[in-house]
């Protein structure tokens, strides 16, 4: 989408962040009290709420893998978190936000441990505003992490784009809207591995590798907040007299 | 489906004859309640409820659009509830539920048949052209009253809102046409015992609910019996004198929360 | 409130190398390295390497004492939830009464509890219980609740120091399965002082001195009593 905006000028963006700047990121995980394992979530404008039930037993029997257990996440936007207000249910975009979220969170829960049963992990966004599907996932991380879950690494996400020829990291709104490319990914941290990698705009190799790398620093950042958050959650609750 | 263990019931029932509950609260007694406003940027109007560890979101989206044919001067308003998977294990995804319906249906209706939204003044072209208002309700942590939960996120949230006039290009913002709004109350009982704020245990064992919504002058505005148990005339009119009195508390409390 | 602190560790922190300690539970090797896999309490010796999680699903091993609850009755047999990731099958010939096909409801129905014991679970997790042991029955009167499984160990107490100085000072008949669910039966101000005293166990479990302090709490609840 054209627009005579600018979007970035004088090394300032929009919101008068540089290019390598993160919206800021807050975590707070065991919010919920039915759930196994929970996490609220604010980046930027986005209000991100995840879920953890599981492992139990899959249901339908006919989902049941008898090796592994199948990891269900179910991104979700509630009705109220848009400009125009969406209807309520699943839309094509958030079945394939929920697909490869799940194979994200797949590839770093240990499955082989629960046999025929399925870990249930549900992504609210509440107040939407870019990068959506990076806040839920990351969110997602520390439900998984909060209720117990075994993972071989806590994945977490961010994204990198390219608005009017500059590389930027985490798109903002207007960004989003109107930039030239966007490069959300996801990283199990410890190894490096990328567990999620989706792209659309126009990159250059040289600009894919500049986002890329963008992208991976902006994930170890966030990396540290959610284990912050983590280790305050446990202390927190020991606290309480 | 959670299955309520046999000595759970016997106990809470074992504890309600001795006139007392799990939590130590008197059979009239709410929960703590906690109301805060303005909690989603994109909606219109937004308010997140917590009764004991329930926990409810309800956001206010306003758009413009047709009127209904028999009111062409009256803008439109609409419920939805969404009782998603995060909010308990018995949840499941998937197209709305009986219980999910019936919860928007009442919430709504407790709105709707008040008058509380002043519809006439919703209007921009006559036959035309009015306000919609969307009330979505998101129950996100489910630990019984869904009901009362629910309806006073909802009522916040329509306190606080502004019409988007702006974003519409006719004129400025302006707060939502509101009248006072009648408080829900609900009632469970079980084994002749009536009891106010059911927490999930005591939901779990109840044969029959009552809700109760009353103004500001002790009228009766909506009620709404639920599951296949019965109450007797007497019981229904001690659950409309608690419903009034604690009506009166929580009223002050959401007038204080959305700063009136 | 001053208390000494075990260290707690999350998924994906490197504890160690396979070349000297042994890798033991709550924890998994990649490229000889020994990695946490849940968030949990460190528990290092001079040659191994444990990771005791904080929170998660109790993990069914045979022998365990659990506490259910009738899911279902079946034609021969009944489905217990026992607090695991699965449903557990309690078959009509490990139960010690004579049941004949299609009567079981009549000996177990829907909600009621039973003490049970682990007999068997397989590769796939198919878990089976029996009552057919001494202490094992149909579970009556009394009140239920849950506790995290990990905190049971320190519940229960070494050699059940922790239990029975709950028996002692509440009065009352208490059980703790493995599987997080606790029973106890007596009066009710007794009652009320094992949930309490349970639910601050449960809390501070990881500081040092912990029966001492409890012990403490409970003599001087039972001088106010008198």
């Amino acid at each position: 989408m054209k627009s005579d905006i600018k979007l970035f000028e004088n090394g300032k963006r929009l919101d008068g962040r540089k290019p390598e700047d993160l919206r800021p990121v807050k975590i707070e995980a065991g919010v919920l009290h039915r759930a196994e394992g929970s996490c609220y979530l604010e980046w930027g404008g986005n209000k991100v709420l995840a879920a953890v039930y599981g492992p139990r037993e899959a249901v339908p029997r006919h989902t049941q893998n008898p090796l592994r257990a199948i990891v269900n996440a179910r991104y979700n936007m509630a009705a109220f978190s848009v400009d125009d207000r969406k209807r309520p249910g699943p839309d094509r975009r958030s079945r394939e936000i929920s697909k490869v979220t799940s194979e994200a969170l797949e590839n770093v829960i240990l499955v082989e441990k629960y046999p025929r049963a399925a870990i249930d992990v549900n992504i609210e966004v509440l107040d939407a505003e870019a990068g959506t599907r990076c806040a839920g996932l990351t969110a997602a991380a520390v439900a998984l992490v909060d209720a117990g879950i075994p993972m071989k690494d806590i994945p977490v996400a961010c994204a990198a784009g390219k608005i009017d020829g500059q590389v930027v990291l985490d798109l903002g709104k207007e960004e989003d809207n109107f930039g030239q490319a966007d490069l959300p990914i996801a990283i199990s941290p410890r190894t490096g591995e990328i567990l999620l990698l989706q792209m659309d705009g126009h990159l250059t190799n040289d600009e894919f590798n500049q986002a890329l790398d963008m992208a991976i620093k902006g994930c170890h950042t966030v990396s540290e907040i959610q284990k912050k958050a983590i280790m305050q959650n446990y202390q927190k609750a020991e606290e309480e007299e | 489906m959670t299955i309520t263990p046999s000595i759970k019931r016997d106990f809470l029932e074992k504890l309600a004859k001795e006139g007392k509950r799990v939590d130590g609260r008197k059979f009239d007694e709410f929960r703590d309640i906690e109301i805060e406003v303005g909690v989603v940027n994109k909606a219109e109007g937004s308010a997140r409820v917590k009764i004991g560890k329930t926990q409810v979101i309800t956001g206010i989206k306003m758009d413009l659009g047709e009127p209904y044919p028999d009111s062409p001067d009256s803008g439109v308003m609409t419920t939805a509830a969404e009782l998603i998977p995060m909010a308990s294990p018995d949840f499941e995804s998937g197209p709305p539920r009986e219980d999910a319906i019936e919860l928007a249906r009442v919430v709504d209706r407790g709105i709707r048949e008040s008058d509380i939204i002043e519809v006439d003044k919703l209007c921009v072209e006559p036959g035309e052209k009015v306000w919609i208002v969307f009330i979505d309700i998101h129950i996100l942590d489910y630990d019984g009253n869904l009901f009362d939960a629910a309806s006073l996120a909802s009522l916040a949230a329509l306190m606080t809102a502004k019409v988007p006039a702006e974003r519409f290009e006719l004129g400025e913002d302006y707060p939502l046409p509101l009248k006072e709004p009648p408080i829900s109350c609900t009632s469970v009982k079980f084994n002749g015992v009536t009891i106010m704020d059911p927490s999930l245990d005591e939901e779990e064992i109840a044969e029959v609910r009552l809700t109760v919504a009353t103004d500001t002058n002790g009228d009766v505005r909506a009620m709404q019996k639920g599951l296949n148990g019965s109450f007797s005339v007497d019981e229904i009119k001690k659950v409309i004198k608690a419903s009034v009195d604690n009506g009166k508390k929580i009223r002050e409390q959401l007038y204080k929360s959305v700063g009136k | 409130m001053n208390k000494e602190q075990r260290e707690i560790v999350i998924p994906s922190q490197l504890l160690g190398d396979v070349k000297q300690k042994k890798a033991g539970r709550g924890t998994f090797v990649e490229n000889g390295k020994i990695y946490a896999e849940v968030l949990g309490v460190l528990n290092a010796g001079s040659d191994y390497i444990n990771v005791v999680p904080i929170k998660g699903r109790y993990d069914p091993v045979p022998q365990d004492f659990v506490i259910g609850i009738v899911i279902e009755p079946m034609a021969s047999s009944w489905l217990v939830d026992i607090n695991a990731a699965y449903p557990a099958l309690l078959h009509v010939n490990e139960v010690p009464w004579d049941v004949d096909f299609g009567e079981t409801e009549k000996y177990l129905n829907t909600g009621d509890c039973v003490m049970a014991k682990v007999s068997s679970v397989d590769q796939e997790k198919k878990l089976n219980i029996t009552l057919k042991d001494r202490n094992l029955y149909k579970v009556k009167g009394g009140i239920l609740f849950e506790v995290e499984p990990s905190k049971v160990p320190r519940i229960i107490g070494k050699k059940g120091s922790m239990i029975s100085l709950l028996k002692k000072y509440t009065g009352c008949r208490i059980f703790v399965g493995q599987n997080g669910r606790v029973w106890a039966d007596g009066e009710n101000q007794g009652i009320q002082k094992v949930i309490d005293t349970i639910n601050l166990i449960e809390k501070e479990s990881l500081s040092y001195g912990l029966t001492n302090k409890i012990e403490d709490l409970l003599k001087k609840d039972s001088k106010e009593v008198e």
